[in-house]
């Protein structure tokens, strides 16, 4: 019986609304656009940093990598004559963090060597990623032919070559691939697999793996092309003694990935005298996107929520309007016998379920602008439940606290100054 | 037995600076089934009179006792009760809801007694075809003469099945002859056991009571 009374409260409320229905129809408006705008500028907040949290998932939530950078100091010293620098990561550094973090589950060393390949006259620069069989676990990628080296090829020094497909595309061509011989350098290397590279693209994030990788041993690296480089610095040639570019290292659990990126920065402090190295870790950039994710949909939401606040101040002009209009209803209802809570219920319910329509048009306007700005823009839009949600409590709570203030004014209205008003 | 019974009662309003004693000193009893006209010249108090007697306004001092509950100390919610169980109201200018039909009129009060759908319906039904509007059950007020739609308050005025009607000047609104039909049907509902009170200054109407009160500054002039 309660719940039909609150449903006849309900349906009295939209009966007097549907009384004035442009009046009522301007006031939801302004809560459709308040809502509508709410949720769909989350809705495009939230696709951006989806976006964002996509490119750093790329990279292992649950991984550190480490780059050798030529140190400042070393920078400075070796422009002008033509000596050997020695700098970056070692093999001895590798075997370290293998051996003395208890957290570390995998990793892979990385030679990062430009080299030119050839395959009759066909030629393409390539970028050599002399690694072990770990890297494939750490950097995942579907392999579309053939297989990936083992543990046996990189014991054996095995001169075989992982092309992506990209290389494969532009070397082999329409050839069989698997099986065939290419050259690098100067040396010939059979392809045994192709695999699908990440087309590396946008921001500051760089994902370990290019689509010019060649994946070879690294003992093979080593055997063929050593440790030393040439490298062409404005006209003029300089050495480099590098034993590993790129360290990646996984840990067991994410919740270990920040105290053992500091251990290894500890550790690596020790032996290196020069800072010739970098520590990226890819959850620290998530945890970042992630902070700006929140504050970037706290400040567009309270734009939007500016919207909102002007859709209630219309709901609560258009309310006390109505009770002004409606003085002699209220003091007929008051002297029949309505208690001053009724009349409170009465109005307010009016306003809520003013708001409540409003809120929920407005949600299929926020909803449809995401698609629109998807269709026209090719920006990543997501609306969440909550981003939905959280608007439609806003607009009931807002028909709540806008419609307060002009129901209690009803409520106070004289039954018998009321009945005398013409 | 007296449904009404004023102890004393008056009530002041400070106009200004000055105090006006609209109700000085007022004791009288209505007994339950009576027909009371109560009368007077403008300012004669009358309208005071009616509004504490209907439970819309309280006495500044005195005591007011409805069927022996003293109601003159009574809060606001329990005032709203007591409208709306005791007391039917019948107006002057009717006040009817305009956007209601005659039905949804009738069924008011029953809405705040928290009657089921079907029953108010059927009770607002009724009281229709008693004031003898049973046709006009979906007309809208605006499309009924001015004794219609006084019918219409009295049948709402009857809904919860209050002990005594209070009728503010009911015919002075209308023509003679409707006046006077109106007045058949009080004269009707108090043979059926109704305490009907009414205020007018119409003595041609006043003489269908059975009992009339003259009221003069505030006091109780003579009892007829």
């Amino acid at each position: 019986m309660h719940q039909s009374r609150f449903a006849r409260n309900i349906l009295l409320g939209i009966e007097n609304l549907l009384m004035h229905k442009l009046r009522s129809f301007l006031t939801m408006l302004g809560v459709v656009f308040g809502v509508g705008s709410v949720v769909a500028m989350l809705a495009v907040g939230e696709g951006a940093s989806r976006e964002a949290m996509k490119q750093i998932e790329k990279l292992g939530s649950n991984n550190i990598i480490i780059n050798s950078i030529k140190s400042i100091e070393e920078e400075s010293t070796s422009t002008q004559h033509s000596h050997m620098s020695v700098y970056g990561l070692t093999y001895m550094d590798y075997q370290r963090i293998n051996e003395s973090f208890p957290n570390v589950r995998k990793s892979a060393p990385a030679k990062l060597i430009r080299k030119e390949s050839r395959v009759d006259a066909r030629t393409l620069e390539l970028r050599i990623v002399g690694t072990t069989q770990e890297w494939f676990e750490l950097v995942p990628r579907p392999v579309l032919a053939g297989k990936i080296f083992g543990k046996s090829e990189v014991q054996n020094l095995a001169p075989v070559v992982v092309l992506t497909e990209f290389g494969a595309r532009k070397l082999l061509a329409t050839k069989n691939s698997i099986g065939q011989n290419i050259r690098i350098g100067g040396d010939s290397f059979e392809v045994i697999g192709i695999i699908k590279s990440e087309a590396a693209q946008a921001g500051s994030i760089q994902i370990p793996d290019q689509q010019i990788d060649a994946y070879i041993p690294i003992s093979t690296v080593k055997k063929y092309f050593g440790d030393v480089f040439f490298k062409r610095t404005s006209g003029s040639f300089t050495l480099e003694q590098i034993e590993l570019h790129q360290i990646i290292v996984q840990t067991d659990d994410i919740a270990n990935v920040e105290s053992t990126a500091a251990g290894i920065e500890r550790m690596l402090k020790d032996f290196h005298k020069k800072t010739d190295y970098e520590i990226s870790v890819p959850l620290a950039l998530l945890k970042q996107a992630e902070a700006t994710k929140r504050r970037n949909n706290i400040v567009l939401g309270s734009i939007a929520s500016i919207s909102l606040l002007v859709g209630g101040i219309g709901i609560m002009n258009i309310m006390l309007a109505s009770v002004t209009e409606r003085t002699r209803e209220i003091g007929i209802r008051r002297a029949i016998g309505a208690r001053r809570s009724q009349i409170i219920t009465q109005f307010l319910i009016e306003a809520v379920v003013l708001s409540t329509l409003g809120g929920i048009v407005g949600m299929a306007v926020g909803i449809g602008i995401p698609y629109i700005i998807t269709y026209f823009s090719e920006m990543t839009t997501v609306v969440t439940l909550s981003s939905i949600l959280l608007p439609m409590i806003i607009s009931i709570a807002i028909g709540i606290i806008f419609g307060l203030y002009p129901a209690v004014n009803a409520a106070k209205v004289d039954p018998i100054i009321a009945l005398r008003h013409e | 037995m007296s449904i009404v019974k004023f102890e004393n009662i008056h009530k002041y309003y400070q106009m200004g600076s000055e105090k006006v004693r609209a109700l000085d000193g007022i004791s009288v009893s209505f007994d339950k089934g009576s027909f009371w006209a109560i009368m007077g010249h403008s300012g004669s108090g009358k309208s005071t009179m009616m509004n504490i007697l209907g439970c819309l306004d309280r006495p500044t001092s005195g005591q007011y006792f409805l069927e022996d509950k003293d109601v003159s100390i009574l809060d606001d919610n329990s005032l709203s009760d007591i409208r709306l169980k005791y007391i039917g109201f019948v107006f002057q200018s009717f006040n009817l809801m305009p956007h209601l039909s005659v039905q949804k009129n009738i069924e008011l009060p029953l809405y705040y007694l928290g009657w089921e759908a079907d029953k108010s319906e059927e009770r607002a039904r009724e009281l229709a075809c008693k004031v003898g509007l049973g046709e006009r059950l979906n007309h809208k007020p605006a499309e009924l003469s001015g004794g219609q739609m006084q019918r219409v308050a009295v049948a709402r005025s009857l809904a919860a099945s209050p002990h005594i009607i209070l009728a503010d000047e009911p015919t002075g609104n209308l023509d003679s002859v409707t006046g006077e039909q109106i007045m058949h049907l009080l004269a009707e509902l108090n043979d059926e056991g109704t305490t009907i009170i009414m205020v007018t200054h119409e003595p041609d109407i006043a003489n269908y009571a059975k009992n009339r009160l003259h009221m003069k500054d505030g006091k109780v002039e003579k009892i007829e």
